[in-house]
């Protein structure tokens, strides 16, 4: 499975899908990044003539790199057009530390803790264009394949 | 270990993930992590990796999907030390 065919097996659309490229990916960990559009629909409402990147986008987007397309790869030998990969975010704890303003690309890093019993946790970091840490923090979803 | 020990073991590792305290409170072999102590199914992993800790056992998928209530999680944590 390539990383084009992880991302056209994503559960989302816009203007909810936070994933442009995933750079590499493996059993332990997956790297990939977005870029904020200007128009983002979130932009107008965060804030009043202040357009900044909500965290709760920037923890959608890495759940969506870090857990789902993580996921979605280590699941590869059981996903076919009759088993759709099923997922459920359960749990996330987040750190934030820089403002994302439109236009910007951000980097999402995601390392496996554990995979089991369906379970996937991972200790997910993302980075501006500058390579400053922007929020870092630990993701878990369930997921399988039916 | 006594079966008092082993309860009170598990009691302090499914703790964090409980939803219902009278039922927590209440808790004897006959508690149900999911219908009683309303574990949702995400932490309900998270209980069988902090057993897999404490005890230093390793569960294996079909005794996961038994392990549901404070009774089948006391017989296969006796069954895999016996077998250690």
């Amino acid at each position: 499975m390539n990383n084009n065919e992880i991302i056209k097996l994503l559960p989302y659309q816009q203007p909810f899908l936070f994933v442009d490229i995933l750079t590499t990916i493996s059993n332990e960990g997956v790297t990939g990044s977005y870029t904020f559009k200007k128009d983002e629909y979130f932009y107008k409402g965060h804030f009043k003539d202040n357009p900044i990147t909500p965290g709760v986008i920037l923890t959608e987007c890495m759940a969506q790199i870090g857990v789902v397309c993580l996921g979605i790869y280590m699941l590869k030998e059981e996903i076919s057009k009759d088993n759709k990969p099923q997922i459920a975010l359960t749990s996330s704890q987040v750190d934030f530390f820089l403002p994302v303003f439109p236009g910007e690309t951000v980097t999402v890093v995601s390392e496996k803790e554990v995979f089991r019993f369906n379970k996937l946790k991972c200790k997910v970091k993302m980075f501006n264009q500058k390579n400053e840490l922007v929020c870092r923090g630990q993701i878990s979803g369930m997921l399988k394949a039916e | 270990m006594t079966k008092e020990e082993l309860i009170s073991k598990l009691k302090t590792i499914v703790q964090p993930y409980i939803q219902n305290e009278d039922a927590f409170n209440n808790l004897s072999e006959a508690t149900d992590f999911i219908n009683d102590l309303k574990i949702n199914s995400a932490n309900l992993v998270d209980v069988i990796l902090d057993v897999e800790d404490e005890f230093d056992i390793r569960i294996e998928n079909d005794d996961m999907e038994k392990m549901t209530s404070v009774k089948a999680a006391m017989d296969i944590v006796n069954e895999k030390l016996a077998a250690k």
